[in-house]
């Protein structure tokens, strides 16, 4: 369960076993890892990859402090899994779709969904939700895996049609490993062969439920084996090694090798630094303590400490990020907060067209608002 | 009235929110009968994310307040086994929205087995389940679902509307032999409190309740709508001089149909207020109870204030979706004046 236990100790192991220790490329000061090999990506990729993960811990603690305020309802947040967010959407092709939970806003992000969009369903705007059309990206799951089979859905459909270029990765937690939906996607993934590539953002709690409690398996990975897919554990706190295993899947999904199976299941072992959501209070539950050992695993500090080490980054350049990334965010909170919705949005998009039925009750709840005023709808218990 | 504002005097009360009297509940009924256990989703080391099972994990062991892993099938179809076992489980569903992984087991398994094995064996668990809206709850976060269990024979389908009755509705369904899908109005968690007797008591899971007394129209409602039902009630009284009376059906199966027919018989006129879309929902059960019932005293149209037929809205609308005090009471006003 202690960061030592899950990642610390164990030394480079390339071997994709389901119970192998997981792969890492950086050590805990940023360090490349004897045998480890750093995947092809330039500077500026590199650069940006830790730009949007800084981005991403700034977005976090801002969208903590506006729910706070009452500004935003209920946020989860993904301080500590951001860097896996991240690398994960990096490893993507434009093409290829995206399945998040309501944790994964980093991974939507990069995949291509604008931070203003993230944050209106926090606000209560189910715009939020429509992405444009270019932004291969699904609304948020909420119900617990019900994105497993669906995700493998897609995938299939895309090797029906014989579209070999798409692939599709779906995000996970390790609670929704215990769901019956997880087990029949990853079942048809395997009986398939379709191009997806399942990540579970292993954080080591489901709410209040430790990972030693959701399951009785050594690893995650290893329920992969039973449907006869390969299943991968990664430090989760290492980009680097997440996006090499990530792009290897995608890779895979499109193009086997010999008799290699295309679905691939990644463990990324992570932790949760903060609360379940802001509804939550962790403290009732475990050690405070228990986050400070994996705060030294850190991804914003290792990989940034590859990068200065590469002369990649110095404190000029951090500077100059750290200034766009709070512009970029102050711009998207402005948008979102000025985002408006109107009670008619509700009636809409339930069908094709409206049953009359449905105008019936939408021109109901108009005369109502006309005679009455929208003050009188403000709140149900006064 | 009901009990609800008289319990008796004599005895020993706390004044408890809703939520509390459900932990109230629980608690005096696991200290009497050892067969009683909880178990689900963050109920034991949390307490359960409205804190309904705040502190029981502490009172009576891992064993007895059991976190499970995050499954619902895996929940009630593990409980329908203890069940058998001569144990009294009460699963808890964190939310009504993620009830259906268990729907199968809920529908085709705990409803029937009594039928199925022509009385030989019966499932005696409480599957509880927060539900509703009001509280800015994320999406799939405050459906009002009743009627998918209302439609199941076997079932009992209980939604208590203040802190008493939750108490007592929860030990009667504790103790009931059948399985009861127990459905907490969490807007009124925590809204207001009552003298809720320290020992156990019920109320009658057969029983619907007049909250409010009144001669020109009969309001049905139950959980947290009871609420906006008698502001509703209360100001067309002052502002109009319209006599409405309130029935809370509390257990909404089976139905009590002798207390809807005849608070009708006295009225003449109904509204029926639900959060629920209105297709389909249990309004319309309770019309047509009206109807077999008491035909001939029908002096206008019944009038349903619900949900509209569209998905539960995110938060920003969803006062424009729950029936509102406005509406309720234009509604009444519209029957009354027919
Ligand atoms: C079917 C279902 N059951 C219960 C919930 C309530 N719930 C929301 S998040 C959560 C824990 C999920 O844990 P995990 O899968 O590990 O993901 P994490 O939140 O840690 O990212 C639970 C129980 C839900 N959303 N859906
Ligand atoms: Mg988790």
């Amino acid at each position: 369960m202690s960061a030592q236990d899950e990642i610390e100790q164990q030394t480079i192991s390339n071997t994709p076993q389901a119970n192998a220790e997981p792969i890492r490329i950086l050590d805990e000061n940023g360090n490349v890892l004897p045998n480890a090999e750093v995947p092809d990506l330039s500077d500026d990729e590199l650069l940006s990859m830790y730009e949007d993960i800084k981005l991403a811990r700034e977005f976090d603690q801002r969208a903590i402090s506006l729910q706070r305020q009452g500004r935003i309802a209920t946020y989860a947040p993904m301080t500590g899994q951001e860097g896996s967010q991240v690398a994960t959407s990096y490893a993507l092709d434009d093409q290829d779709w995206l399945f998040p939970t309501y944790r994964e806003h980093a991974a939507k992000y990069v995949h291509g969904v604008d931070l203003a969009s993230i944050l209106k369903p926090l606000r209560g705007l189910r715009e939020g939700y429509a992405v444009p059309d270019d932004v291969n990206v699904m609304p948020e799951y909420i119900p617990i895996a019900t994105q497993v089979p669906q995700a493998m859905g897609m995938a299939w459909g895309f090797k029906l049609q014989g579209r070999t270029d798409e692939a599709v990765l779906c995000h996970l937690g390790d609670g929704a490993t215990s769901e019956g939906d997880f087990h029949e996607g990853l079942n048809f993934a395997g009986v398939f062969d379709v191009p997806a590539v399942f990540v579970c953002n292993n954080n080591q709690w489901a709410i209040s439920v430790p990972r030693e409690r959701q399951t009785a398996s050594e690893t995650i990975a290893q329920k992969a084996r039973s449907y006869g897919l390969e299943g991968i554990r990664v430090d989760g706190l290492d980009p680097l090694a997440v996006y090499k295993v990530t792009r290897d899947a995608i890779n895979k999904a499109k193009d086997p090798a010999g008799d290699e199976l295309r679905p691939t299941f990644i463990e990324s072992i992570q932790y949760r630094y903060g609360a379940h959501t802001t509804a939550d209070d962790p403290s009732v539950y475990r050690e405070e303590n228990e986050a400070e050992e994996w705060r030294e695993m850190d991804p914003i500090d290792r990989l940034g400490n590859y990068l200065r080490g590469e002369g990649i980054l110095d404190d000029e350049l951090e500077a100059t990020i750290d200034d766009r990334i709070e512009a970029h965010i102050d711009e998207a909170l402005g948008e979102a907060e000025n985002a408006e919705t109107e009670p008619e949005k509700m009636f809409e998009h339930v069908y094709d067209e409206m049953p009359a039925r449905l105008q019936e009750q939408m021109d109901e709840l108009n005369a109502l608002r006309e005679k009455y005023g929208d003050e009188e709808f403000s709140e149900v218990l006064e | 009235m009901s009990s609800a504002t008289n319990p008796e005097t004599e005895t020993k009360t706390d004044r408890l929110t809703l939520v509390e009297a459900v932990r109230d509940g629980l608690y005096t009924e696991m200290s009497q009968d050892d067969s009683v256990i909880v178990l689900g989703e963050d109920v034991g080391k949390n307490g359960g994310v409205f804190r309904a099972t705040d502190g029981l994990h502490e009172e009576f062991g891992e064993n007895r307040v059991v976190d499970t892993p995050l499954a619902e099938a895996g929940i009630v179809g593990s409980a329908i086994g203890l069940a058998m076992t001569g144990m009294k489980p009460i699963p808890e569903m964190q939310f009504m929205g993620f009830m259906y992984p268990a729907f199968d087991q809920i529908v085709s398994h705990a409803a029937r087995l009594r039928s199925r094995s022509h009385g030989q064996y019966s499932v005696p668990m409480v599957v509880r389940a927060p539900y509703g809206g009001g509280i800015r709850a994320p999406e799939h976060h405050s459906e009002s679902k009743e009627a998918f269990f209302v439609h199941e024979p076997g079932l009992k389908v209980v939604s208590p509307s203040t802190p008493y009755d939750a108490k007592g509705l929860l030990t009667a369904s504790i103790r009931d032999p059948d399985p009861v899908i127990f459905l907490e109005p969490k807007l009124i968690y925590r809204a207001f409190r009552d003298d809720v007797p320290t020992e156990s008591y019920e109320v009658p899971l057969s029983d619907a309740a007049i909250r409010r007394e009144g001669s020109d129209i009969s309001v049905y409602t139950w959980g947290a709508m009871t609420q906006p039902a008698l502001i509703a009630a209360d100001n067309l009284a002052e502002e109009k001089g319209v006599d409405v009376e309130v029935v809370d059906l509390r257990t909404l199966s089976p139905l009590d149909t002798e207390t809807i027919v005849d608070s009708f018989k006295k009225t003449g006129r109904a509204a029926i207020v639900h959060e629920a879309p209105k297709t389909g929902g249990l309004g319309a059960e309770v019309a047509s109870t009206i109807q077999e019932g008491a035909l001939l005293h029908q002096e206008a149209p019944i009038k349903r204030i619900t949900g509209f037929d569209a998905p539960m809205p995110l938060h920003s609308l969803e006062d424009y979706y729950l029936p509102q005090a406005v509406r309720i009471q234009e509604g009444i006003l519209e029957t009354v004046d027919f």
